[in-house]
């Protein structure tokens, strides 16, 4: 148990103490303790080190969680996510920085013996890539090109330890803040950054800051959202599981600028390792006193609860998120008054998300200046991206705002999986677009992405190659935001079933060719009509590919095909006769009796009686059945 | 007819929390994660408590996908279609499941109650992707045959 820290001074104190701890052991082990990693047996693996250092009393060694803060000489951790989930489950050894991917349990002994003990990289561990071996992590081209900022901390340090973020510099900015600032110089100094809200709006923190501080009421929220619903994005999930006290810095800097004495997270129930993570973070920091009363012996006094979501995407807006914390339903309602008007208990609150708070600490830091130095200066920074899809690198990352599609997609993804070729990145997630080969060289950031039609969202990059038929994914899209609306507001309740009821009979080889001008229109009146964010870019995927994708539509509607055989409905199984032998399994297998012929003789389809199921072409063993096309 | 235990765990589980408004989720939220699901009578019996209209209460149960009123099986399967798990084909991994199990989208729960299959939006596991979880727990990189091997692992556990 940590002492209290009761004045800056100790504060120092211990963060020292802590660095010196750190800097003696010989070699740390960082396992990835991410949700990813985990699955991939990870918590198996950190047992087994631990236990292989234990089994060595020769080697001298003192570890452990709890004791990883000793003088031990070697350091097992459970760290935070790498980033790099594809190839988990990830060990990261210091001081070499050696990387291993796709670490077994077996592999262990080795490692130990010879990593640890001896120095020496194992090969068949390292990660590999156009025949190069890449022994230190950061030679690695998924970690090279990116610019990890908010993002350092993950993987690097053990995210349940308060300790290890004070060791590295933790909460120095928010002391920076309380001692050697004004509230008022935070908010300007947060407001001369250009820093811009990570959940997809891009809205400008300080601005927003300052709309609070400026209220008449004097009691005021901080709620930090982290209610990441977008599929296809994790990078809020990421920071909370492993770098949470980073955030809770954010949020506490927030409140001290803007005059909160209470604040909430909100998190997706989805995201259970995340909200463990956090709690026990909290724990930590009311323990010493970084949170509670008083903090560092000054006048400002804070608390930080937890609310955990109960499935429902609507949240992630503002006036729902705070009606759910308030126990209603999480229902958007109209606005003005505004959430720093009358946000949560109806008093003046800033919400921000995840990532936006995360950044907070270093611009507190290093200054706005700095800041603005990365990236476009309108929209400067870096931002997470969830990589994902058909991509070789599956993963997380961070770059600077204004890299190209293609340098992400390319050089840190490392290209498209498999021999498909790029189709498309949809980005946004359920309110964003659609992207293309002619806009690979366009820089993602909020102003350059808004011009084409489509949004950085929170950050889901889903990377879709040629077997991806675009109308299905419009069709998934608003199954997805017809499933999640809320039904307050007409046109988003009844629009969105409408818009998915033609998607569902395009797709089902139905469709009319009216029904894309329909289903254009729909989508200009949601867009115009409805009450929030959600409703109001519900029809953005619908849009985004009916104009890069028209003529896959017309291919659905006309002829009724698709080219990328996605769509079971439009499928035409036929058997080839000279390659069919006559055997009868595919007529046997046949659930709908579609299928005739007489043994020895090629069979046929009755395509009018098929049910598209497929059955008979993973029954045949002589690869005579396909599809047509 | 719940028995008394129900009622006494509630009463404690209210005690966390407190009575206001604002505890009405969290507090459902608990019950849920003790019995699985929610009892329609124990929502009565928490609105009356923080005192609430129950019609109020049951808005909220219903409004949020988390909440169910049925019972669940011991092992509660949620297959990701998030756009991750989607592009990689998880709808067939959902199918063979639904085989598997003798399931569909309108029936959830086995007879034996053993098994809930539901699916969910995205599970922030895309890297893995397409995966499902098992009372929480994730497995990557899932196929139908695997998904399969599974439910055959955990019938005999």
């Amino acid at each position: 148990m940590m002492k209290k820290i009761e004045n800056r001074e100790v504060l120092e104190q211990i963060r020292q103490t802590s660095r010196e701890q750190m800097n003696k052991s010989k070699c740390r082990v960082l396992i990835c303790a991410g949700t990813g990693c985990l699955s991939g047996g990870s918590g198996a693996i950190y047992d087994r080190m631990c236990e292989l250092v234990g089994e060595h009393p020769d080697v001298e060694v003192h570890f452990g969680p709890e004791i990883a803060h000793g003088d031990g000489e070697i350091g097992v951790k459970k760290s935070g996510c790498h980033g790099f989930c594809e190839m988990g489950p990830l060990m990261r050894i210091e001081p070499q920085g050696i990387l291993y991917t796709k670490v077994k349990l077996e592999d262990c002994e080795e490692i130990f013996h010879r990593t640890i003990e001896k120095g020496e990289p194992i090969r068949h561990l390292l990660f590999k890539r156009d025949g190069i071996e890449y022994q230190r992590q950061e030679e690695i081209p998924f970690y090279k090109k990116q610019t990890r900022n908010v993002l350092k901390n993950c993987g690097h340090i053990d995210a349940e330890h308060i300790e290890e973020y004070l060791s590295i510099g933790g909460y120095e900015a928010l002391e920076k803040a309380l001692f050697d600032m004004k509230p008022e110089e935070v908010v300007s100094e947060i407001s001369e950054s250009n820093l811009r809200g990570r959940g997809g709006g891009g809205f400008p923190t300080g601005y927003k800051w300052s709309q609070v501080a400026g209220q008449k009421e004097k009691i005021r929220y901080v709620v930090c959202n982290g209610d990441e619903g977008d599929p296809g994005a994790f990078m809020d999930r990421s920071i909370m599981e492993g770098d949470p006290h980073k955030m809770i810095e954010g949020i506490m800097i927030a409140a001290y600028a803007v005059g909160a004495r209470e604040g909430y997270i909100y998190v997706r129930a989805e995201y259970p390792l995340a909200i463990s993570r956090l709690k026990r973070a909290i724990e930590q920091a009311e323990e010493c006193g970084l949170l509670g009363e008083h903090i560092l012996g000054t006048d400002f006094s804070f608390h930080l609860h937890i609310n955990k979501g109960a499935g429902a995407f609507v949240c992630g807006e503002g006036s729902a998120l705070t009606a759910s914390i308030e126990g209603s339903r999480g229902m958007p309602r109209v606005k003005p008054p505004r959430t720093v008007e009358q946000g949560l208990f109806g008093k003046p609150t800033v919400l921000n998300n995840v990532e936006t708070f995360a950044n907070v600490p270093m611009i507190i830091t290093e200054g706005a200046q700095w800041f603005k130095g990365i990236g476009p200066e309108k929209s400067p920074g870096t931002k997470a991206f969830a990589l994902t899809g058909s991509v070789n690198h599956t993963g997380l990352i961070e770059v600077p705002m204004g890299t190209t599609l293609r340098e992400v997609i390319y050089d840190i993804g490392g290209g498209i999986k498999g021999d498909g070729e790029f189709k498309a990145v949809q980005i946004g997630g359920p309110s964003g677009g659609c992207l293309i080969t002619p806009h690979l060289d366009v820089n993602l950031d909020f102003d350059s992405l808004k011009k084409m039609g489509a949004m950085i969202g929170s950050g889901g990059l889903v990377v879709m190659d040629d077997s991806t038929c675009m109308v299905e994914v419009a069709r998934f899209f608003m199954n997805f935001t017809q499933n999640e609306s809320c039904g307050k507001c007409v046109p988003c309740r009844e629009g969105t079933k409408r818009m998915l009821e033609i998607l569902e009979r395009i797709v089902e080889g139905k469709g009319k060719p009216e029904d894309l001008d329909l289903l254009e229109e729909l989508a200009t009146t949601i867009t115009e009509t409805a009450l929030c964010g959600l409703g109001k870019s519900a029809a953005l995927p619908v849009m985004s590919t009916l104009k890069l994708f028209r003529d896959e539509y017309v291919e659905h509607v006309v002829d009724k095909k698709c080219a990328s055989h996605n769509c079971s409905a439009l499928r035409r199984f036929i058997i080839s006769p000279e390659r069919c032998k006559g055997c009868s399994k595919c007529a046997r297998n046949c659930p709908a009796d579609a299928i005739s012929g007489r043994i020895k003789e090629p069979y046929v389809i009755d395509n009018d009686k098929c049910i598209k199921c497929g059955a008979c072409e993973s029954a045949c063993a002589f690869g005579a059945i396909h599809i047509e096309g | 007819m719940l028995n008394q235990a129900y009622y006494d765990k509630t009463d404690e589980i209210i005690a966390s929390h407190g009575l206001t408004q604002a505890a009405l989720i969290p507090i459902i939220q608990d019950i849920q994660a003790e019995y699985r699901y929610l009892p329609p009578e124990l929502l009565s019996y928490v609105a009356s408590k923080l005192s609430i209209d129950e019609a109020k209460a049951y808005s909220v149960a219903t409004f949020y996908e988390n909440f169910s009123f049925e019972p669940k099986g011991k092992y509660i399967i949620k297959v990701c279609n998030g756009t991750a798990c989607h592009v990689r084909k998880s709808v067939s991994i959902l199918e063979r499941l639904y085989s598997e199990l003798g399931l569909s989208e309108e029936k959830a729960t086995t007879d034996d109650m053993m098994f809930t299959l539901e699916t969910v939006s995205c599970l922030g596991a895309c890297g893995l992707a397409p995966v499902l979880t098992v009372n929480d727990k994730v497995y990557p990189a899932m196929t139908p045959d695997a998904a399969a091997e599974l439910i055959r692992e955990l019938r005999g556990a």
